[in-house]
């Protein structure tokens, strides 16, 4: 109960701040409507009005006031008019409209877990072979470390490009650019993990003269499950962020990329908005329910938490 | 010519020969080379036989707890040899001659203990059924019947401590090493632990190397004290003990246990006067 109110305050405060940040931000747009309209503003011209800067705006119009929080296309949404947005792209429209963020939220919803699937899997196989290997430990682990440092967003078309040169489209692309930055945080996650068994408990395998892969199994990597889970939320989080810049440079109809870009076309802010949002949600659905499998895993595997 | 008399007592010597289980001969183990060399172990002699409970003391860097991992296999001697039940110790240890139980009960915690028992004998490829049955024999050796469906951290430190002794045994090895396995427990529970494993080794006529560093655990447990003292780890004096095998708690208040216990403690500090 604690906890629910603090979190309350902070997510209140959050919206408080945005209403307020909703004033400076959308004035100057309120004003233009009003002097069409034929109302009176002050000062007069736009020209004037774009050098007194928002706060002088905000000052001496205050009538329009009211208005900033229900502009149809403002600089900055009201957090109602995104909830509004929300629910009506949600709920209230089928599945299979364009306009529908469930059928865009599938679209990139699927290329995450496919990307997500291949990035964890690569993720695992490549830190077995570096705990297992001295040679992929000094040749991999760089690589893996450097891979990291290009910016995504500069390599996503390349990727799209050179796949597409080859015949390779649709899902797929975008599920490597999903994987390219999912992996990471597995294998570094990964290594740690399964390095984390203590002396002690390596000596009592080579006491039962085990061999290397009883000694993975056994040991390696249940030791490693906790270390796992905090990566795949990582991994899982940075999947969805490179399903939506796959779906970036290649114009793509669907996807919340889709309609992050479409929105940014046509000034639709209030439609960005909620599709960051929808992408948010998803993100934080995503992780909980890794949380969930990780406990009960956990828990299986008699850790109390 | 010999009497008959004489001749019996020849006979009767010869069913109680010892039969040498670890020799180490001139045993060194050095660690690092040039002015970081350290001489974990130098020129040690020891021969340990079928049915001995062989303890080591001495203070910290004596190479106490180095020579049972050498018995183990877990370091490798730069010179001298040492063999366990006739073979190289990485022989002995494919052939399963020993279990090792180390300081801390080292249990794996997402197994139960049954589970934990039972890891020795996945891993040696017993099958399932003989997997179940040695668990429920070992258990009940330690008095843990009731415990084997719980995680480790459902049972207090000397509990767990049993359990890993279990684990050791499982598998049925001639011989036992513990490396201080009661160091982290407190004196009570310790002595209660200590008389356990009389009562056990009197049972399975195990051989034993223990590791520790109470003089008063030593002398109550062993047949036979090594006293080893530090830099370079070597064997001080070895003192075999006139105690039987038979023996309560309360014989360490007797004058032998004092006088053992006064000379293993003279050997330590005459040790330690080489500094």
């Amino acid at each position: 109960m604690k906890t629910f109110l603090s979190v309350l305050t902070v997510v209140a405060g959050i919206i408080g701040i945005w209403y307020l940040a909703c004033v400076p931000m959308n004035i100057k747009g309120v004003l233009d409507a009003a002097e069409r309209a034929g109302a009176v503003v002050e000062p007069a011209t736009p020209k004037a009005r774009r050098d007194l800067g928002a706060m002088g705006l905000v000052v001496n119009n205050s009538f329009a006031i009211a208005d900033v929080w229900s502009v149809d296309r403002p600089r900055l949404p009201a957090p109602h008019q995104v909830a509004i947005e929300l629910w009506e792209t949600t709920v209230e429209k089928k599945i299979t409209s364009k306009r529908s963020l469930i059928y865009h939220g599938q679209v990139t919803l699927s290329a995450t877990l496919l990307g997500f699937a291949i990035g964890t899997g690569l993720g695992i196989l490549l830190a077995v072979g570096i705990v297992h290997s001295k040679v992929m430990d000094m040749s991999v682990m760089p690589w893996a470390i450097v891979s990291q440092t290009i910016p995504i967003i500069a390599l996503a078309p390349m990727i799209i490009v050179v796949l597409y040169s080859i015949g390779v489209q649709g899902l797929l692309p975008k599920a490597i650019i999903a994987a390219y930055l999912s992996f990471f945080p597995v294998v570094v996650g990964m290594v740690k993990g399964l390095r984390s068994p203590d002396h002690m408990q390596v000596d009592l395998l080579k006491t039962y003269s085990a061999n290397t892969a009883q000694g993975f199994w056994k040991l390696r990597l249940p030791s490693s499950m906790p270390y796992l889970f905090a990566s795949l939320k990582i991994g899982i989080a940075a999947s969805l962020v490179g399903a939506i810049v796959g779906e970036l440079p290649t114009g793509a109809v669907a996807g919340f990329g889709a309609r992050l870009l479409a929105g940014s076309y046509y000034g639709q802010t209030v439609q960005i908005w909620s599709a960051l949002f929808a992408a948010a949600i998803l993100a934080a659905l995503l992780v909980a329910l890794l949380g969930l499998v990780e406990r009960f895993l956990l828990r299986r595997m008699g850790v109390t938490t | 010519m010999l009497s008959q008399s004489e001749i019996e007592g020849f006979m009767e010597e010869a069913t109680v020969v010892p039969q040498p289980v670890i020799k180490a001969q001139d045993l060194n183990l050095v660690f690092g080379s040039g002015d970081n060399a350290v001489h974990a172990l130098k020129n040690v002699n020891l021969t340990i036989n079928k049915g001995d409970f062989v303890s080591f003391i001495g203070p910290s860097g004596c190479g106490k707890t180095t020579f049972l991992r050498c018995i183990a296999a877990l370091e490798q001697p730069t010179g001298g040899t040492l063999s366990v039940n006739g073979m190289t110790p990485d022989e002995a240890r494919q052939a399963r001659a020993y279990g090792y139980v180390f300081q801390h009960a080292g249990l794996y915690p997402w197994r139960t203990i049954a589970k934990n028992i039972k890891l020795p004998l996945e891993i040696m490829g017993y099958d399932k059924a003989e997997q179940e049955r040695r668990v429920a024999e070992v258990l009940k050796l330690v008095e843990l019947e009731q415990f084997g469906q719980k995680f480790p951290w459902q049972l207090s430190g000397g509990m767990q401590q049993r359990a890993s002794i279990a684990r050791a045994l499982a598998f049925d090895a001639d011989i036992l090493l513990m490396d201080e396995p009661f160091g982290a427990l407190d004196e009570i529970v310790r002595d209660h632990l200590n008389e356990q494993l009389l009562q056990l080794w009197a049972r399975t006529d195990k051989t034993i190397g223990f590791v520790t560093h109470s003089i008063p655990e030593a002398v109550y447990l062993s047949t036979k004290i090594v006293v080893m003292s530090p830099r370079p780890g070597r064997i001080h004096e070895i003192i075999d003990s006139p105690l039987p095998k038979e023996r309560p708690l309360d014989i360490r208040d007797s004058a032998e246990f004092i006088e053992i216990a006064h000379r293993v403690r003279e050997g330590l500090r005459a040790g330690h006067a080489h500094d």
